[in-house]
């Protein structure tokens, strides 16, 4: 029985000791990618190790009591010293704890208020944060990258910022009815970076603040934290980080409108269909370059669905559940499905079902792939 | 077999009548319970506060509250109070008729008070205030409407310990505790009354 | 065992019912026994669906974009999961323990009210019926057993309607119960027992109702917001009127958080017992072991809003309740110090109650462990809403709760039927689900650290989650194979003839000095209490050099239970317990049918029927006598 006990506590120890392998998953809050991530890291690690030793003692002990104190097979019942208690030992081991516990508060308490902070200094990037079920909205007000004061530049589910440079995100909701009784309610969303920063509740009449930072480009993945309805699951982001350099051209990039196709071609008649009357795509995407939401459709259509003057120079999309891989003939068939029946691929999807005909999805998905 | 029926609000059965703490059991009970009950009325009163002047549209307090009218009522569900201590005091003297007829003034009293709540209910809807229109309206009607509740269960109490002693039912020590008890009930929706009425009428708000 | 017999006669609506045994005896029970029996089953049965759901969650996660269940189901699955296991499951499995010991425990003949006490059962087995009846009738509840606005009030489909009108039925019914057991405890105790000589259990038992009564309220105010919200039209959490979500959340937390010590504290009542015994030493430092219970309570009430840290409630609150968090570790700790303290020098016999007891101590440790870093608040930034806290959450609930009320379950078994279960197969079920619980919540500490979000019906193979998440699934067979063990041991108990050993254990409290099972009225003379582990006392005396000798009149381990105890033949005729009663049973009958009235619109007029149905029974009732006179 003793071994059997070893047995199971070495594997408890076993599970531990892999918790610090990565996975390589690109979201793992065990390896930071960024200051505000490694701040929270830092304050971990030892908080952990001190339950490690916590753990190791306690449990040790009680094994010990037992292995010690038990009734050996054949062993005459005795009756042990009647032992009540210790008032000493009781003081002993209340005070104990709470001198650990005082020594994991103080760095608590500084951490808390150091990432509660609002990022200073001019090159701090701001970004409105919008969840909506279920994919994010990006929407950078800094005049030196929105349009106007008024008009943002937007993106959705794919972030992106310079490295080294504090990215303070207000989380939003927004919603609306986009068609018939299915609307995009303004729910409870968690946003949630785990290499670059902690969770932070998108709460419906409220605003959430955080600060992200990458250390080095790459691409950081991301979900959402809160039980947000049917496709919580696939309300999936990524963070990608790029040099300033990279990321000034990225910006002039996405200002630019899109390009429009020769005429004739597929991706022509993509951007037919995208704004023709019957099938509405540009009632509820934007795509700067073509004119802007119809009459009779609501008001804020632009915020309703997500921007896709540069689809294509993303490389994910339907809340980042697909992604570009290294067969752009996946990629192409990923958004053919999609556009073929949303809510088969993203239960409860807001994006209506169109009833596409087959030519009609390929000639979109060409005209959407080539939104670069 | 024809020994009287006991009323048993008191479940206390025969053997137990000493207690570890020398009160019945049925009053530990009612007084946890009125614990209890604090904390129900406790969420919803801090319900209306936390909204109080969240709401977007109108109509707002001012606009529908008709001070003197309800301080009316408050003083009729006070003064039901004290029709409630006279019906004990009756019991406690063994004047039965003079305990039914007090505890039907409390219970009139009582309804009064839920009449008038009834019609400034009305009152409020035709001014434009409904469960729906904002904030104000959906947290003051639930509360205080939960709080008619209240005071209906205790009406309804009070007339059927006037049944039970018509009927005979309302013996001795066992009685006196049956009214006593729901006298402590009925006090208690009182007094949460004057918490409401100081809290949602009178404290005034901005909007 | 005597029985009571108890002449039928006419009065009130029907006739009284006089049934002692059989189907009927059940149905129109009062005794505090044979509820505390139909809790432990109900709560079994219950267990086992929600066991079958966790399954069902585990087998959709064994694999990434798995397909067994759709998103719709999976929501449906994860929701009710939660709401059995917390709500029909640990609360009334303690509230079987609750019922059929205390009054044993502080030597009573029953509950302060009997009758009242089987209405809280009925109303709690309607209220499970009516949340489990939503799968039949449009959807179970599917916004998680948090139900977070404005997701809860958004959706669609009817789950949340139950899933609110449910909740309010099972909260009156542990309300009831809870003023009733607190009453009992509070004033129903044998002359002597002073309340520092009552067992841990009953302490942590009184804890436990006024945790009840102190928080239930707040969660129905809540779900009657959600409710009109849903069906009324109120506003409460709309945020485009201004409402605000986060008000459910500290309502719902105010609740949740004590809600977290009313499943845990029972189970360390329990083992509290347990390990004195098996130890053969009194409990150290019982009056701390106390102290510690209601102070962690009292603070429970002031730690709820950790579950909100990312919620942005501002760096001042969030410190604030996170060092209220890390205060309530300090209590919690002493308790598990203090059950060391028993151990040590003991004379430990590892019978399979003590495994289980053991069981608890030790897994509870990690879930208090995990429990310390959420308070560290930054940590939580990271942690909270994802499978870390899914882990710690079940290291505390099951490593603590359910691993404390098996070793109940196997302490009291011979107390209440007469036998004992297999003790193989004890030791078997202990280490198969000490395995197979490590095995299935251990690794989703690092699944939530590697950035698995919790409630998330599946997850993409490029995030490399599917190996632990294999582990998991594989450990959540293995609980299940425990969990049969024990069904199997439970019904082979029956089998075999009672054994009627009254003391088995050569246990410490009042309940051991009766028959097993208690006759109806428990004890043919209620005890006179002298010391703290009275019956203990009376086996064994302590000599001034703190050696300890069998008295000579009583003997150990087969002593004469002559003191307070029932005797064996069958006196007590003269003892006049309360009669049975049809009346709990059928108002509680009503409460579903006003349940069904509220949820769907179109049958509102079930809802004046049920109120009547539920009144009426309550006037008869009242003009009913608590004991039907000889």
């Amino acid at each position: 029985m003793r071994k059997k006990a070893l047995w199971v506590l070495g594997l408890i120890a076993l599970a531990v000791l892999l918790s610090a392998c990565s996975p390589n998953n690109q979201q793992d809050s065990l390896d930071p990618k960024g200051p505000y991530a490694q701040k929270i890291d830092t304050l971990f690690q030892p908080v952990f190790w001190i339950a490690v030793a916590v753990f190791v003692i306690v449990e040790g002990g009680i094994l010990l009591l037992i292995v010690k104190y038990r009734r050996r097979r054949h062993q005459a019942a005795s009756i042990p010293p009647q032992i009540h208690g210790n008032t000493r030992l009781e003081i002993g081991w209340t005070i104990l704890p709470a001198l650990i516990l005082v020594v994991i508060a103080v760095p608590t308490v500084t951490t808390v208020f150091e990432l509660a902070s609002k990022p200073t200094g001019d090159n701090v990037i701001n970004v409105d944060v919008y969840g909506h079920q279920w994919w994010w909205q990006f929407d950078y007000t800094d005049p030196e990258i929105a349009f106007s004061e008024s008009v943002p530049l937007k993106t959705a589910n794919e972030l992106v910022i310079p490295v080294d440079t504090p990215v303070y995100v207000t989380l939003l909701t927004e919603g609306g009815l986009i068609t018939g009784d299915n609307p995009d309610y303004k729910v409870i969303h968690s946003f949630w970076p785990p290499e670059l920063a902690g969770k932070q509740d998108a709460i419906p009449g409220r605003e959430g603040h955080m600060t992200l930072q990458a250390d080095d480009p790459g691409v950081y993945k991301g979900s959402c934290g809160e039980f947000c309805g049917l496709s919580h699951a696939n309300m999936r982001f990524q963070v990608v980080a790029k040099t300033q350099e990279e990321f000034d051209a990225w910006v002039q990039q996405q200002k630019a409108d899109g390009v429009p196709p020769t005429a004739g071609s597929a991706e022509a008649q993509g951007r037919e269909i995208f704004a023709s009357e019957e099938e509405q795509c540009i009632g509820c995407h934007t795509i700067q370059g073509i004119d802007g939401p119809t009459e009779g459709l609501p008001p804020a259509a632009s915020n309703v669905a997500p921007a896709l003057t540069h689809f294509a120079s993303r490389d994910c999309f339907a809340g980042c559940i697909f992604e570009r891989t290294d067969d752009p003939e996946e990629y192409r068939e990923a958004l053919a499905a999609w556009l073929r029946d949303p809510a088969a691929v993203k239960p409860g999807s807001k994006m209506p079902d169109y009833d596409l005909t087959e030519d009609q999805i390929d000639s979109l998905v060409a005209y959407l792939l080539s939104l670069e | 077999m024809d020994t009287p029926i006991h009323t048993s609000i008191d479940t206390d059965y025969p053997e137990h009548d000493r207690t570890s703490t020398g009160l019945p059991n049925v009053k530990l009970a009612i007084w946890l319970f009125l614990a209890s009950e604090c904390l129900l009325f406790g969420a919803l009163i801090a319900t209306y506060v936390l909204y109080r002047g969240a709401s977007i549209e109108g109509p707002f307090p001012g606009d529908v509250f008709d001070i003197p009218y309800t301080s009316v009522s408050a003083f009729v569900l006070l003064a039901s109070s004290l029709t409630m201590v006279l019906a004990l005091a009756a019991k406690q003297r063994q004047e039965e008729n003079q305990m039914r007829m007090w505890l039907l003034a409390t219970a009139m009293l009582g309804m009064v008070f839920v009449g008038g709540q009834i019609y400034e209910f009305t009152l409020f809807t035709r001014e434009g205030l409904t469960l729906s229109t904002n904030l104000f309206g959906s947290s003051f009607f639930v509360l205080t409407g939960f709080h008619g509740v209240h005071v209906t269960v205790g009406i309804l109490m009070l007339l059927t310990l006037v049944g039970f002693s018509l009927a005979d039912n309302l013996p001795g020590e066992r009685g006196e505790m049956s009214v006593e008890m729901i006298g402590l009930y009925w006090h208690f929706v009182d007094i949460v009354w004057i918490v409401i009425f100081t809290v949602v009428y009178l404290i005034p708000t901005g909007k | 065992m005597a029985s009571v017999t108890v002449p039928a006669r006419r009065g009130g609506l029907l006739r009284r019912p006089s049934a002692t045994t059989g189907f009927w005896s059940w149905i129109t029970t009062v005794d505090h026994k044979k509820i505390g029996i139909l809790y432990g089953v109900t709560a079994f049965a219950f267990f086992l669906i929600g066991g079958v759901e966790a399954l069902l969650i585990r087998v959709q996660l064994a694999q990434p974009d798995n397909t067994v269940l759709t998103s719709d189901q999976y929501s449906q699955v994860f929701t009710m999961h939660g709401v059995t296991m917390v709500f029909l499951v640990v609360m009334p499995l303690s509230a079987a323990f609750f019922n059929y010991l205390i009054p044993l425990m502080i030597g009573a003949r029953d509950v302060a009210f009997p009758r009242l006490n089987a209405y809280s059962y009925w109303l709690f087995l309607f209220a499970g019926l009516f949340i489990y009846s939503s799968f039949a009738l449009g959807g179970a509840p599917n916004g998680g057993w948090f139900g977070y606005p404005p997701n809860s009030v958004t959706d669609p489909s009817i789950g949340m309607t139950f899933y609110a009108v449910g909740l309010i039925m099972t909260g009156i019914a542990s309300t009831a119960g809870a003023v009733n057991l607190a009453v009992t405890v509070i004033n129903m105790r044998a002359p002597g027992m002073t309340l520092f000589k009552m067992p841990v259990f009953v302490w942590m038992g009184l804890v436990v109702q006024f945790l009840l009564a102190f928080s239930l309220p707040i969660i129905t105010v809540a779900l009657f917001q959600l409710l009109f919200d849903r069906r009324f039209g109120t506003i409460f959490y709309d945020p485009d009127a201004g409402g605000d979500p986060l008000l459910w959340q500290h309502l719902f937390w105010l609740f949740g958080h004590p809600e977290v010590y009313i499943l845990v504290l029972p189970a360390f009542g329990i083992i509290s017992e347990i390990i004195p015994v098996f130890a053969r030493k009194p409990l150290f430092g019982y009056q701390f072991v106390v102290f510690s219970g209601i102070a962690i309570g009292f603070i429970g009430f002031g730690v709820w809003a950790h579950h909100m840290f990312a919620t942005g409630m501002g760096p001042v609150a969030n410190t604030a309740f996170g060092i209220s968090t890390m205060i309530i570790a300090i209590p919690t700790g002493v308790k598990i110090f203090n059950w060391m303290g028993t151990l040590w020098k003991g004379d430990l016999r590892l019978d399979s109650p003590m495994l289980f007891a053991l069981g608890t101590v030790t897994m509870f440790v990690i879930g208090g462990l995990s429990g310390v870093m959420h308070s560290v608040v930054p940590a939580d930034y990271q942690q909270t809403d994802t499978y870390f806290i899914v882990a710690h959450f079940h290291y505390v609930l099951f490593g603590g709760a359910i691993f404390g009320l098996f070793a109940g379950l196997y302490y009291w078994w011979p107390k209440i039927f007469g036998r004992r279960l297999n003790e193989r197969a004890g030791k078997v079920q202990f280490w198969v689900m000490l395995i197979g619980f490590n095995l299935a919540f251990g690794p989703m500490h690092v699944l939530g650290l590697q950035g698995m979000s919790r409630r998330i019906y599946t997850y993409a193979e490029a995030l490399n989650l599917t190996a632990w998440n294999q582990v998991a699934t594989v450990g959540s067979f293995i609980i299940a194979m425990a969990v049969a063990i024990f069904t199997v041991a439970a019904i082979a108990s029956f089998r075999k003839p009672r054994q009627m050993v009254d003391d088995p254990w050569d246990g410490r409290t009042l309940e051991w000095t009766t028959t097993s099972p208690p006759p109806e009225y428990n004890f043919a003379e209620i005890p006179t209490v002298t010391h703290l582990d009275d019956f203990w006392h009376n086996k064994y005396a302590e000599t001034d050099e703190g050696e300890v000798v069998p008295v000579p009149a009583g003997g150990a381990p087969e002593h004469d239970p002559g003191h307070g105890s029932a005797g064996h033949d069958g006196d007590g005729h003269d003892i006049h317990m309360p009669s049975p009663s049809y009346y709990p049973i059928l108002s509680a009958f009503g409460l579903p049918i006003l349940g069904y009235g509220i949820t769907f619109e179109s049958l509102v007029w079930l809802a004046p029927v049920g109120a009547l149905v539920m009144l009426i029974p309550l006037f008869a009732w009242a003009l009913e006598p608590s004991a039907e006179e000889h």
